[in-house]
């Protein structure tokens, strides 16, 4: 299966969006050839503002461009990004409901070796928690690059979560991209798989293995934390009486709290949270760490086993 | 270029006079609120909206306005009271401060109130918007020019560095910020919380243009804002030497007014200073 970057796809999807919109201005913090911004700034010279590192003037100074008519995508590292700016991003990009798209590359584990300093795992808890801004979590370099077409539409704060590793590519050009409409890329009737980001791609991989085993899984790519599918969440619910959630980020907070929320008020069923246990991470590569935190196509089939006994 | 004359200064005066008692009156009905920051800025903000700015209370959103970032956004109120005298909303609407549902929050969203440039009131991050929209400007060829006015208390926050810092690096001249140095802040004296002086030597450091004038004196303000208009290349700071309370002799260089509202006879006693009671 050929394979992309979710940040190597912002960066490409950044340069066409500066070729089609003139208020598009980027900035990034010290970390562009990494969060891959640098391709618009050898495009775009002029509308590219590096903030050197200092993430908290970079949201102050994106908040500015903004509130001067710019449409503003800043980028960094989602430790640094919704951690080191927090208190700016909360007061000065979505208190004041500005045009400002905070594009977060490295986020969770797959930074790798690097270290739990440097990897994010609460960052959809924490942005998703702020009135006003959006939770955008593709999964996958087409929907990566499709996604950031599609904040740009959308007017206000969005924060935009993007990973380091390449991770198979799930969908075609033609694929839909509508910010608060997750997708079902499976529909079985025993449990619904609902994901983000790159574990969704392991879902998938897992309800083609339960298929072997005589169990047929739904799979939601949950592409959107906030405002969350919540018609899509009830129904699966209904017709398929348990969920899993999966994503490379906290069981606090993140993907399972947004789903469970959803769950509990509106069709209470059985529940599975897989995710980070309310711990940080450490150095490894992505891969062992995923293993190593349980985040595996065989934990998500072994856990559907589990979930579904629960029915 | 706007000229300096006696009849410009009695202007601007009679104005710093004016949103003084707004001040006053509406920290009064509102029972609570910053009392010596907004008092100590008056003079500051009179020349900027009743002399330097370029802004239409008509038309507040006009493109090519001359802006205005209020980063230490707790003097809410001198801002309210210059806009409401400059006629962006009625005068009456300063009765409301701090109320329930009012546009006038405690500290200034630029959502609700007409003129308001940007939502400021965690501090440092006001500065911070003025160098992004500096940047904006020179991006797009604009002529027009940002200001914003900082505390001294305000410079212990990291974020006021990085964004010298940045203003200085992306050589914006499109820039000027005021420091309203009145030498306290809520816990008592700058020099004794955490002391950033030597200020001037620190913005002169960071690369700015740095003036030091009487910030309660119109002409020494609108020569610094001359001066600063024929600067290339990067940014100016205005340091003013201001006086906590300014106006108020019962509130000036009083730490404990930083935070505090006067009461209705302190309303009373404090207009009669300013022009009399009325």
């Amino acid at each position: 299966m050929e394979k992309q970057a979710t940040r190597d796809a912002y960066g490409k999807a950044l340069v066409e969006l500066g070729h089609r919109y003139d208020d598009v201005v980027v900035l990034d913090a010290d970390l562009s050839k990494s969060t891959k911004t640098v391709d618009f700034a050898k495009a775009f010279p002029e509308r590219f503002i590096n903030a050197g590192i200092a993430e908290q003037n970079m949201m102050g100074m994106a908040a500015g461009l903004a509130a001067a008519g710019k449409t503003v995508f800043a980028s960094s590292f989602a430790i640094f990004a919704t951690g080191r700016a927090f208190e700016i991003v909360r007061n000065s990009l979505a208190y004041a409901n500005l045009n400002v798209k905070v594009c977060a590359t490295h986020a969770g584990l797959t930074v790798g070796e690097d270290g739990g300093s440097h990897q994010s795992v609460e960052d959809i808890a924490v942005m998703r928690s702020v009135p006003n801004i959006c939770v955008v979590v593709p999964a996958d370099g087409t929907s990566a690059g499709k996604a950031v077409e599609a904040i740009y539409q959308r007017p206000g704060p969005v924060y935009l979560r993007l990973g380091r590793p390449s991770v198979p590519l799930l969908y075609d050009d033609n694929m839909n991209f509508t910010i608060g409409k997750g997708i079902e890329l499976r529909s079985g009737q025993e449990a619904t798989l609902i994901a983000c980001g790159i574990m969704t791609a392991k879902c998938l991989e897992a309800a083609d293995r339960l298929k072997e085993q005589g169990i047929e899984v739904s799979v939601i790519d949950m592409h959107t934390i906030k405002p969350i599918d919540q018609e899509l969440i009830a129904r699966k619910a209904r017709e398929t009486g348990a969920i899993l959630t999966v994503e490379e980020h906290s069981i606090l907070g993140g993907l399972g709290g947004a789903v469970c929320e959803v769950v509990c008020e509106q069709c209470p069923v059985p529940v599975l949270r897989m995710g980070i246990m309310d711990v940080f991470g450490q150095s490894g590569s992505p891969d062992e760490l995923l293993e190593y935190y349980g985040l595996t196509v065989d934990k998500i089939v072994a856990n559907t086993h589990i979930l579904i006994k629960k029915k | 270029m706007r000229e300096i004359t006696e009849s410009a200064i009695q202007e601007v005066s009679a104005k710093a006079l004016l949103i003084r008692r707004d001040i006053i009156k509406m920290l009064g009905e509102a029972g609570s609120g910053h009392s010596g920051g907004s008092l100590s800025a008056a003079d500051i903000l009179s020349c900027l909206y009743f002399w330097e700015m370029n802004v239409d209370p008509h038309n507040p959103n006009r493109e090519d306005r001359d802006r205005f970032v209020l980063s230490k956004g707790h003097a809410a109120p001198v801002l309210y009271a210059a806009l409401a005298e400059k006629g962006f909303f009625p005068i009456q609407e300063l009765g409301r401060l701090r109320k329930l549902g009012s546009p006038l929050q405690g500290h200034p969203d630029m959502r609700k109130i007409p003129g308001v440039d940007a939502s400021t009131g965690s501090l440092g991050q006001g500065i911070s918007w003025a160098v992004g929209m500096a940047l904006a400007g020179k991006m797009d060829n604009r002529s027009y020019r940002v200001y914003s006015l900082l505390g001294d208390g305000e410079l212990e926050e990291g974020l006021v560095w990085e964004a010298l810092m940045a203003a200085h690096h992306y050589r914006l001249d499109n820039l000027t910020a005021f420091l309203d140095h009145n030498g306290l802040q809520i816990d008592g004296p700058i020099s004794e919380v955490m002391s950033p002086e030597p200020v001037a030597d620190k913005f002169r450091a960071f690369g700015w243009e740095t003036l030091v004038i009487a910030g309660h004196d119109p002409r020494q303000i609108m020569e610094a804002l001359h001066t600063a208009r024929a600067v290339q290349g990067r940014p100016t700071a205005i340091i003013a030497e201001t006086v906590k309370g300014k106006g108020c002799s019962f509130m000036e260089n009083r730490a404990e007014w930083h935070g505090t509202a006067p009461n209705q006879e302190q309303v009373a006693r404090a207009l009669e200073e300013l022009g009399g009671y009325c």
